[in-house]
């Protein structure tokens, strides 16, 4: 985590991009709409543990973290 | 022996002793396991509870003269019109995450082959949770035509996705031979790539 201009950021890798911003930790919730995804069936990986949909408001997003969103659409 | 001779033999051996589970035998599942059967992979374990119909003839697997057929046992039939020599289960079932933790159990691979998105997380959540093990190739994305550069596969670990992850079948984008036939050879291609590994590398 770093600090710019008094605001603290954190630093994660978000599908194998580097991305900062602006907090300590955010839910996967809070981090889908700071992100503007907006399919609603999604694989979500944390540090390679996958997250289930009921625990998107508590599973933690922290500094340093390796996040996976694959997007999931009917079609076969 | 030449390095020709040897990469034959040695696919033939490497994919004749591998199981490789198809759930879904749709436009993904039928092509993919079509692709799987002709490379020489031993044995097919396929999961569907649907009959052919005629609509299913833009893109899967199947003839005119199958329609009304159970799907798992029509493409059992197809696949042996190729190779008559590769083992088949064929489970006219709907798959729920019991079905799949039993009948998937010995899968050196899973091809992810449903229609609807919320079977393709149930199956992603089941594997990933009580079968991590054994590596999932989801397809999730092929609807409509052109954009042959969005599809493309990505890897977490022991899942695979292929496809443009956005493209989704409606009334105006429709599941078409073409595209659904790249993303369910893609989804072969990579199975065949995690049991033998790179280009190049097993000879």
């Amino acid at each position: 985590m770093f600090l710019i201009a008094g605001k603290t950021y954190m630093r994660i890798i978000l599908n194998n991009t580097e991305e900062e911003i602006i907090a300590n930790t955010l839910t996967i919730n809070e981090l889908l709409r700071y992100k503007n995804f907006t399919f609603r069936l999604l694989v979500i990986k944390i540090n390679g543990k996958l997250i289930r949909k009921e625990e998107y408001d508590t599973a933690v997003v922290r500094d340093g973290d390796n996040v996976v969103v694959m997007h999931l659409v009917s079609g076969g | 022996m030449q390095v020709k001779e040897c990469m034959a033999l040695t696919i033939e051996k490497r994919l004749g002793s591998i199981t490789v589970g198809i759930a879904g035998c749709g436009g993904l599942g039928s092509n993919c396991a079509v692709a799987l059967a002709r490379v020489g992979t031993g044995h097919l374990i396929l999961a569907d509870f649907d009959l052919v119909e005629q609509g299913n003839l833009n893109r899967q697997y199947y003839f005119l003269d199958q329609v009304g057929q159970q799907k798992v046992e029509a493409l059992k039939n197809n696949i042996h019109r190729i190779n008559p020599d590769i083992k088949i289960d064929a489970y006219p079932v709907m798959l729920d995450p019991d079905k799949i933790r039993d009948i998937f159990q010995e899968c050196d691979a899973i091809v992810e082959a449903f229609d609807r998105k919320e079977m393709k997380l149930m199956i992603a959540e089941t594997v990933l949770i009580h079968m991590p093990h054994i590596p999932l190739i989801m397809g999730s994305g092929l609807a409509g035509w052109g954009n042959n550069d969005q599809l493309a596969t990505r890897q977490s670990g022991n899942l695979y996705i292929c496809g443009d992850e956005s493209s989704e079948t409606s009334d105006v984008l429709p599941p078409l031979a073409p595209r659904v036939g790249i993303v369910a050879n893609m989804q072969a291609n990579v199975v065949m790539e995690i049991l033998l590994g790179k280009k190049g590398t097993i000879c």
